[in-house]
């Protein structure tokens, strides 16, 4: 398995990249900074699966938390609400 | 599947494509129409009744509910229901939070606890616009949530499945599990409702 990059808590941002292929990290959130809220395990790589090859070793995966206003300037709702989205460590960097 | 599927109309394109590649599925040996059916029955049997068990015991149990939050596919286990490959994540609402699940990529649901999902969940339109104006999705659903209440959507991207444990409503004290399970619907475990009390109606 891939040792894990970062911890919960962590201030991490999306890559702003556009692979062609099947990428699981949705296009909303390239680019964007949001904090850790958990490490959700290893899995293999589903960009690697979907080329019929088995994705191993497994990837860290997060659970990333977003503040809805830091994704759309125009956010109509609380400055609290948040998205919380699943993303793999190969598509993150430190902050 | 014989079942009462309204008016007749011809078969779609891909309900055309289902039925020949079921035909030839079993024309050339791969599967037998048996294993098609029991596929189809293993599916039907789950219901969000079984969602609504969970969440039900969550709410007359804390220490259950502080297993569930942990690890849900262990705290699943434990009630005897069956959650292969997926690890699934609980979240609960609280009188300062409110979540809500999509699937912006595809149709990722948690069906082992909540059976086929609906149509709408599987909408462009929910699942472009609950990350977008959450509160706005909401209230189409008949849902006011005050703004000092966060919003939390959770967008199940990858291999995690999500189900929503919405609060036990007041006046339901004294409930039996099997009794309060009867309140918690499907939409209130995908946080697009709440479940009723006997207060409210």
């Amino acid at each position: 398995m891939v040792e894990p990059r970062f911890k919960p808590g962590e201030r991490v941002k999306v890559l702003k990249a556009y692979p062609l292929g099947h990428v699981r990290t949705p296009f909303y959130i390239r680019g964007c900074t949001g904090t850790v809220e958990r490490i959700c395990g290893a899995f293999p790589n589903p960009e690697e699966l979907a080329q019929m090859r088995d994705g191993l070793p497994p990837v860290p995966l997060y659970r990333v938390r977003f503040a809805q206003k830091d994704l759309w300037p125009d956010y109509n709702g609380s400055a609290a609400d948040v998205v919380e989205v699943e993303i793999f460590q190969h598509w993150l960097e430190k902050a | 599947m014989k079942e009462d599927q309204g008016p007749y109309r011809p078969l779609s394109y891909f309900q055309l494509m289902e039925v020949s590649l079921r035909e030839l599925l079993v024309e050339k040996g791969i599967v037998t129409e048996e294993q098609v059916n029991a596929a189809v029955e293993d599916m039907r049997e789950r219901t969000p009744e079984r969602g609504a068990k969970v969440v039900a015991r969550a709410w007359v149990d804390p220490e259950y509910k502080k297993r569930l939050l942990e690890n849900g596919t262990k705290a699943c286990e434990e009630l005897g229901l069956d959650v292969p490959a997926l690890k699934l994540v609980a979240v609960e609402n609280t009188p300062q939070v409110h979540n809500a699940i999509v699937c912006t990529l595809c149709s990722c649901y948690p069906r082992m606890l909540l059976g086929i999902p609906p149509e709408w969940y599987k909408s462009r339109n929910y699942r472009s616009r609950m990350v977008r104006e959450p509160r706005a999705v909401l209230a189409e659903f008949g849902l006011k949530i005050p703004d000092r209440v966060q919003i939390r959507v959770h967008d199940s991207t990858a291999d995690m499945r999500y189900i929503v444990i919405p609060m036990r409503p007041a006046g339901t004290e004294g409930w039996s599990e099997e009794r309060l399970a009867t309140l918690v619907n499907r939409d209130s475990m995908i946080g697009v409702a709440i479940p009723n009390g006997p207060t409210d109606r």
